[in-house]
């Protein structure tokens, strides 16, 4: 904020309260006593002959008011209020955040390091792990791979067998920590429209789908040039780079036709982004955990 | 009721007189009194301070029978729990409440006032141990009065550590009613209670303390603003204490065998008893003021007089405004007057849809949440995936079986696991999967409903309703 103000507003902000708490002393002070007037009412009067009573306060109802003087005053020097002042006590929202966060960890900590030392394989049978696994998994996961981790177009599945970066827990757990960066480059500019769609073709012939004969001999051609770099020869894809298996039914982007000349000729950047900096090293393991025990890999109880 | 008192701060020719607006307090010494009123006033105390000591320790269904378990938000009653989404049937009790206490006062004043209020029940717990231990009013008068001897010190601590010993288990009892008792009574033994049960067993404990020993009539007169709006309730027709102005003046004193009539004296005859026993200091024969909390202890104090004079009861006694003035009698009194019958119908309608709506009320909550950036997606076959929440909440206090469904379009498919179990006043979030063949439904927002029920149990189930999207 600072950069936006001058040093002036601190002192006028500061004045303002120091004024008004002031004033406030003496208007109860002025205010507490009145002209002995008209026997029984408080001497003001409105709409011309509307009087009040003197119903007098208790007297130490008066000190409340003087206390609260007192307590905003030293409310001032312990707390930061009077303009860039921070306080005696050194308080800060920040600080208290930082407090609050160290004692949750200290609670719930013990809880997560039990399970931190236990191997993913084992978590994945653990019914006490998973139901963990699956709340972070619904607060952190689910808005792109979906409340039940079948995910949509463009966020992959997670429940079944297909894994673009591998399944193992270390591949899971890799790509949660540090995430992933899959791209398919667009061939359109460099294929033509023609080139794009003869490899449409013959990926489409690879996973048992009809597909124009015409056009898989030049396809495979021009697979054997261009895609073999990422989804090898046998077109099974590479878990190094995240090259999908396109002899599989498993489509990221869409199994039709015009989908797949669409991901050849416009490419796709997916990421999957980097945990690690929100979540503890304790919360990714048992995050991968669950993920684990839902492609079926384990046999878990949570696997629907 | 004393005006401000007046202090002269300076004389400089004039009568230049200030006059403070706060006054000190002047403290009462309410004499003891019985009689009808009272009897019923100390009914009230018996009848509420049962249920408010008592209440903690009763079990139901192995567990305190009435808990408010802030922690687990979950409030138990009886064979009822609340659960926070019930929070209307809060608001439907703090309708009946205001209801009542509309009802009440019209009919006859502060009937909460001087009968049921904690503030008017304390008090008189603390002032009948501050009659045992110091005496009626003369001799708490003298004693305070008096210099401080070893026996007047004695004497004043004997009657704050009674007060102190009943405020503290005050506290106790209310903290009951928000963590397990009988656990609690295990740590207070100890003196091991958590930090929070600290704190509200002695705030709790320093507020009875400080209002029915010290504030007392204070609190009704400076602070309670029901005290305020119920004196806009009253109209003509509100029972309120009253004295007969016209029967007792003119007041004064004469021999017990005196005729009044021959004296020219009316029938009261400046005992001040009225005004001895009043809680909140005020003389009742001034007419009705805002300091009244028709407590009716110058009721029985001045029947009490009466009788031993052999005149008529009733000099001071419950009545109506129009009542005095137009000289009706009780029949013609208008109780049960237009105002009093809306209250009446209202109340009793507010009553009966509260008690149909528990009666009704299953012990199963269903929130749906659909997915949101997972719009739809396509799965084998062509077929049309939807994904949502289900946040089951099973509010019975035993562990049941749901069976989830979902209807409101052709080929819809339950393609996750049906059938969910929940443990006792569990709650769970269950992501279930809805199918659709390709081609049944046009693309576009669908309604669609699911149903819960729990298997095997007659109306125990839910439904809610949400959307399919076809894309």
């Amino acid at each position: 904020m600072s950069q936006f103000t001058s040093g002036f507003w601190d002192v006028y902000i500061a004045a303002i309260s120091l004024v008004s708490i002031v004033a406030c002393a003496v208007f109860l002070k002025l205010q507490s006593v009145r002209k002995a007037a008209e026997a029984d009412t408080t001497g003001h009067t409105w709409d011309e002959d509307l009087a009040e009573y003197n119903n007098p306060l208790p007297r130490w109802w008066m000190w409340l008011f003087y206390v609260t003087i007192v307590f905003s005053l030293a409310y001032l020097v312990f707390y930061p209020g009077l303009g860039s002042f921070s306080g005696t006590l050194g308080w800060s929202q920040v600080k208290q955040l930082e407090e609050e966060t160290a004692r949750a960890d200290a609670r719930f900590g013990p809880i997560f390091d039990k399970f931190a030392a236990q191997e993913v394989a084992a978590l994945a049978k653990n019914p006490a792990a998973l139901a963990i696994g699956q709340k972070l998994f619904l607060n952190y996961c689910a808005q792109c791979h979906a409340s039940d981790a079948g995910g949509s177009r463009g966020f992959p599945n997670l429940t079944d067998l297909e894994w673009l970066w591998g399944g193992t827990p270390e591949a899971i757990k890799t790509s949660i920590t540090e995430g992933r960066l899959g791209v398919m480059p667009a061939w359109g500019p460099v294929l033509g429209e023609e080139g794009v769609k003869d490899v449409a073709h013959y990926v489409m012939s690879l996973s048992g789908m009809p597909a124009d004969s015409m056009r898989i001999a030049p396809g495979k051609e021009t697979f054997a040039k261009v895609c073999v770099a990422c989804h090898g020869p046998e077109a099974k894809g590479n878990p190094a780079m995240g090259a999908p298996d396109l002899t599989d039914k498993v489509w990221l982007h869409g199994g039709s036709e015009p989908q797949i000349i669409e991901s050849i000729g416009k490419g796709h950047t997916d990421q999957m982004p980097a945990q690690k900096d929100i979540l503890s090293s304790a919360k990714i393991h048992l995050l991968t955990a669950y993920v684990y025990s839902l492609s079926g890999a384990e046999r878990a109880p949570h696997r629907r | 009721m004393a005006r401000a008192s007046l202090k002269i701060v300076k004389d400089s020719g004039e009568a230049a007189t200030e006059q403070t607006l706060y006054e000190v307090r002047r403290k009462i010494y309410p004499r003891a009194v019985s009689g009808w009123f009272a009897a019923w006033r100390w009914a009230l105390v018996w009848a509420t301070q049962f249920v408010f000591y008592g209440g903690p320790w009763l079990t139901w269904n192995e567990r305190q029978a009435v808990l408010f378990d802030i922690a687990h938000r979950k409030f138990y009653i009886f064979g009822l729990v609340f659960w926070p989404q019930d929070i209307i049937y809060l608001a439907i009790l703090l309708i009946i409440s205001a209801l009542a206490l509309f009802l009440f006062t019209a009919m006859a004043g502060r009937l909460w006032c001087g009968y049921a209020c904690p503030q008017t029940v304390y008090t008189e717990i603390f002032l009948w141990v501050e009659r045992l231990i110091e005496g009626d009013r003369v001799r708490r008068m003298k004693l305070d009065r008096d210099a401080l001897t070893p026996r007047k010190f004695a004497r004043k601590a004997a009657k704050h550590g009674v007060w102190i010993a009943i405020a503290l288990w005050t506290g106790f009892t209310f903290v009951g009613y928000f963590t397990p008792v009988r656990e609690l009574w295990g740590e207070a033994v100890n003196l091991s209670t958590g930090p929070w049960e600290t704190f509200w067993c002695l705030f709790y404990g320093f507020a009875t303390y400080g209002n029915a020993g010290w504030m007392r009539e204070q609190v009704c007169i400076y602070m309670c603003p029901y005290a305020r709006f119920q004196s806009a309730m009253f109209d003509e027709d509100t029972l309120i204490i009253t004295y007969d102005r016209e029967r007792g003046e003119p007041r004064g004193s004469r021999a017990r065998r005196a005729d009044p009539a021959a004296l020219g004296l009316g029938h009261c005859v400046d005992c001040d008893i009225c005004v001895q026993v009043c809680p909140t200091g005020i003389d009742i024969r001034d007419g009705l003021q805002y300091q009244c909390i028709s407590c009716a202890a110058c009721i029985d104090g001045c029947n009490q007089v009466m009788d031993r004079l052999g005149y008529p009861r009733g000099l001071i006694r419950y009545s109506t405004q129009h009542a005095v003035t137009r000289r009706l009698t009780r029949a013609q009194a208008r109780a049960f007057r237009p105002r009093v019958l809306v209250y009446s119908a209202i109340l009793c309608g507010v009553i009966i849809a509260a008690a149909g709506g528990l009666w009704l009320r299953v012990p199963l909550k269903v929130d749906v949440i659909r997915d949101r950036a997972a719009i739809a997606r396509e799965v084998e076959g062509g077929q049309i995936e939807n994904v949502y929440r289900l946040q089951i909440m099973n509010t019975a206090e035993t562990a049941r079986i749901f069976e989830i469904r979902a209807e409101g379009l052709p080929t819809l498919q339950l393609a996750s696991e049906p059938r969910v179990e929940l443990g006792a006043t569990a709650s769970r979030l269950v992501p279930v999967r809805l199918r659709l063949q390709p081609g049944a439904a046009p693309e576009g927002t669908h309604r669609i409903e699911f149903s819960v029920a729990a298997v095997g149990l007659e109306g125990v189930a839910v439904r809610e309703k949400s959307v399919f999207i076809v894309r």
